[in-house]
């Protein structure tokens, strides 16, 4: 038994290190301060596509992604660390795309993919914190979605048992397959990058890279076909431009609000249970944690 | 996210070393491997990047696994029952996680699965690993055990075990016993052939083993009945599959302790003969211990870095007096030592590296084919250098490892001595580097003779022969001073012909050789990157003049009739 595994991952802004530069003065995120990085439910959901991998030898796992000319560093990533294939969808025309619009090029893109028996995605990106392409994603297609996820608990006989992680406990369901997962934070982290994948693929390139750097070794892509990432533009996946980016996106920013944490008054608390309660109840009130 | 290969540019110099074009050439036999591997490197800019690539990996699940499982690790440790070990589960998860990475097998060549890094990215690795967690270090390293097997087993034994370990297995290697410690000629354990089976069968205790119970083991024994030397030894491999070897206790250590330490009992363990008989002490352990040695470098300079920052970073945050205790001039000198002795440290890893790199490669092509005349000559040179800073470079860096520790305690004050710091058990890690694989006395044993035949002096005049920028120049001036002090000491020391008087002073002269040649190696550093390595050069040496001209107070000041006040007196009764 094998099965054909699409993950969905985005290159985010790595937000979980702000520095002072992280926003710019009208309020939007400074990209280019802050290190791109592969977004981290989106490795954990590749480590659930490694896993079926792992347990049915064969399997093929393509990492799918949306994004600029440097997004394939995506591809990358998730080739070093065991995926089979990997697809950047880039094209001026995607850009500006809100959720609808991202999960519409998405869909247009898994089904040029076809035959496919999962998608799996993280829960969210941390730069929107939406988590509303994977679901979206799947109502385009038209296919079963399982939101929260932490552990794919088996797959096969055209169904998928999923562990979901609730806010107070865990269910597990089954949906017939192909279906979408998203996979939460709290399931297990992806594993390494592994040192010989590394090696084998650090060369993969887009055309549009092959074409606009100055690449060293030219002749190992005719040799080496999997060095060749593919790219493709709205064209590629039949999109109708119209739903694709700006003009594909109903969500518009209505205002953008700076806001600074200052601390202005300190309280000072003893260790007694007492003390601790009341903070809990305040930082709960308070919408701080909860 | 912490990586510590990233975070410690100082290995990106050394990785850029002038030498390692040659070393990778040689060793990646001219790039032949990329026909027929897709990891395989095409050139060597090629090679040094995928270098730098895996690094990073390593770097990443040292800063982000290993280290964080560190204390744990260290207070639950591996457990033993039934005869069987079971490591703690943190240190299972870092080998899950280097495995899935496939970063065992390092050194080892393609066609067994290896990555067939030279030693230089391979040590790089053993410093990071040791750095997260010494004790991991231990299981890690012994790997090494595997580059032992490709060296002198058959192509058989070699085929049957090298993708083994690739693939994760463990290693140990069982030299020691109850009554063998440092004198390994004196290893009792039996090993029988019996004829008619045409097979080897072991029987004995091994005492003090390191991951005792691992998938794979070289052994040490007596192969030829009736012998007491070490020309009866032979070594053999134990396959845990076959069965025969109980692990009879795990040590209760002082540090590295989530490192197993066995006693073994091997009843009728079926094994097989590596190589020739009676050459199992003489010529393979040898070997296998001069890798362990480099392993321990590795080791002690992996804790030294680890020292050093903690040390650092608690005298930053440490506010006393009204201010940083960073500031005051006592906290700073300490740490400036710390420093300069780590990147000495870290500087002569590498620099042995390179050597041992140089002439492995060499004799490991000469089963290939036969060495031009030159490429003789180099085998020779970098042999004898190998030879030769490998016990030098084992005794310095594990007793600074040691020496950075205690001091990284020293500047955390009374937070050190509890145990809620990180540096006191880099204290008690620290403590085993100057000991196994060679206390740092007989390290002194082996250095000496490079000391008495000039081995050192003469790479010392090559140091001497190597451009600096002219504000280093008084660096280089002093290091001469320190050399011709140096020269004047073997003088006195030799000229008696007195064994016990060589012997007396022996680790006072290896010492001063390590100084200069160390002040050496930050001084050709700082000529590449000032930024990185000037203050560490100027720190170091003005230490390694200190101890040059005390050691050499020490032996001009006193008479060789004095030995007899240190001497015991064995008929007086005690």
């Amino acid at each position: 038994m094998t099965f054909n595994i699409i993950v969905l991952a985005k290159q985010v802004p790595d937000t979980r290190n702000v520095g002072k530069d992280a926003m710019k003065a009208d309020g939007t995120v400074n990209r280019a301060a802050l290190p791109a990085i592969f977004n981290p439910e989106d490795l954990n959901a590749l480590e659930q596509a490694l896993e079926i991998k792992d347990q049915y030898p064969g399997s093929k796992i393509t990492v799918l992604t949306m994004g600029p000319g440097r997004a394939a560093d995506i591809l990358r990533e998730g080739l070093f660390r065991g995926a089979d294939d990997g697809v950047l969808l880039t094209d001026r025309a995607f850009a500006g795309a809100d959720t609808l619009a991202t999960s519409y090029a998405l869909s247009m893109a898994i089904r040029k993919i076809g035959n496919f028996d999962i998608i799996i995605s993280g829960r969210q990106a941390i730069d929107g914190d939406t988590a509303q392409v994977g679901p979206q994603v799947a109502e385009k297609l038209g296919i079963p979605q399982i939101t929260y996820a932490e552990e794919i608990l088996n797959i096969g006989n055209g169904k998928v048992r999923v562990k979901r992680r609730l806010e107070n406990g865990v269910e597990i369901v089954e949906s017939p397959l192909p279906a979408v997962v998203t996979v939460n934070g709290s399931a297990r982290a992806c594993r390494p990058r592994n040192a010989k994948l590394l090696q084998k693929y650090k060369h993969a390139k887009t055309i549009t890279e092959r074409q606009n750097e100055n690449i060293d070794y030219i002749d190992i892509y005719s040799s080496r076909p999997y060095l060749n990432l593919t790219e493709w533009s709205v064209v590629d996946v039949d999109a109708d431009v119209k739903q694709c980016g700006l003009s594909g996106s109903p969500t518009k920013v209505k205002k953008i609000e700076n806001v600074v944490f200052q601390a202005k008054e300190s309280k000072r608390l003893t260790d007694n249970d007492y003390d601790i309660e009341e903070l809990v109840k305040e930082l709960i009130e308070n919408h701080m944690i909860g | 996210m912490p990586n510590f290969y990233t975070d410690t540019p100082q290995f990106k110099h050394y990785l850029q070393h002038p030498l390692m074009k040659r070393i990778v050439e040689l060793r990646e036999r001219n790039y032949a491997d990329a026909e027929k591997y897709d990891y395989a490197p095409m050139d060597f800019e090629d090679a040094m990047d995928s270098y730098d690539k895996v690094l990073e990996v390593v770097g990443e699940i040292c800063g982000e696994i290993i280290e964080p499982n560190s204390e744990e690790v260290d207070h639950t440790g591996p457990t033993l029952s039934n005869g069987r070990v079971t490591y703690a589960p943190q240190t299972q998860d870092n080998i899950d996680a280097l495995n899935k990475a496939e970063l065992m097998g390092m050194g080892l060549p393609r066609r067994f699965g290896g990555l067939n890094f030279p030693m230089v990215p391979y040590m790089m690795s053993a410093d990071i690993v040791s750095r997260a967690d010494a004790s991991f270090q231990n299981i890690w390293m012994l790997q090494d055990c595997g580059e032992t097997i490709y060296e002198f087993a058959d192509e058989s034994q070699r085929e049957k075990y090298l993708p083994r370990i690739v693939k994760g297995q463990t290693m140990s290697m069982d030299l020691t016993e109850p009554d063998a410690g440092s004198d390994l000629q004196a290893v009792m354990l039996k090993a029988t052939y019996n004829e008619a089976e045409k097979q080897w069968y072991l029987n004995g205790v091994k005492r003090f083993i390191t991951n005792g119970d691992a998938d794979i083991h070289l052994v040490l024994a007596r192969s030829e009945e009736g012998t007491k030397d070490a020309r009866g030894l032979s070594m053999f491999i134990y396959d845990k599959n076959s069965g025969g070897v109980t692990v009879r206790r795990i040590e209760n250590k002082m540090g590295i302790k989530g490192a197993p330490t066995c006693e073994l009992v091997f009843k009728n363990a079926k094994a097989e003969l590596v190589g020739t008989r009676r050459m199992g002490l003489i010529k393979y352990v040898m070997s296998l211990m001069n890798g362990a040695r480099l392993g321990i470098m590795a080791q002690s300079v992996g804790i030294s870095e680890a020292a050093t920052r903690e040390a650092y970073n608690y005298a930053i945050e440490r506010r006393q007096f009204g201010k940083a205790i960073i500031e005051f001039p006592a906290v700073y000198e300490m740490l400036s030592n710390m420093r300069a002795k780590t990147d000495a440290s870290r500087s002569m890893l590498y620099e042995t590296c390179r050597f041992v790199d140089m002439y492995k490669t060499l004799e490991d092509i000469s089963r290939e084919r036969k060495l031009t005349p030159e490429e003789k000559d180099e085998l020779k040179y970098y042999s004898r250098l190998a030879d030769a800073f490998t016990p030098l470079g084992k005794g310095m860096t594990s007793e600074y490892a040691n020496q950075n520790a205690y001091d990284s305690i020293q500047v955390h004050g009374g937070s050190g001595f509890m145990k809620d710091y990180k540096c006191e058990r880099l204290y008690r890690d620290a403590r085993i580097t100057n000991i196994y694989e060679g206390t740092t006395q007989l390290q002194v044993v082996a250095a000496i003779r490079h000391v008495t035949t000039g081995t050192y002096l003469q790479r010392i005049r090559e140091y001497e022969a190597m451009p600096v920028s002219p504000e280093l120049e008084s660096l280089k001036r002093t290091l001469s001073k320190m050399a011709q002090m140096y020269e004047k000491l073997v003088e006195i020391v030799t000229s008696p012909k007195d064994e016990e008087y060589l012997d007396f002073h022996a680790r006072r002269l290896v010492e001063c050789a390590g100084h200069i040649i160390m002040g050496h190696l930050l001084l050709q550093d700082a000529n590449a990157d000032p930024e990185m390595f000037r203050r560490s050069a100027e720190v170091y040496i003005h230490y390694g003049q200190t101890e040059v001209i005390k050691n050499y107070n020490f032996v001009t000041k006193s008479r060789i009739e004095d030995m007899a006040y240190y001497k015991p007196d064995l008929n007086e009764n005690a």
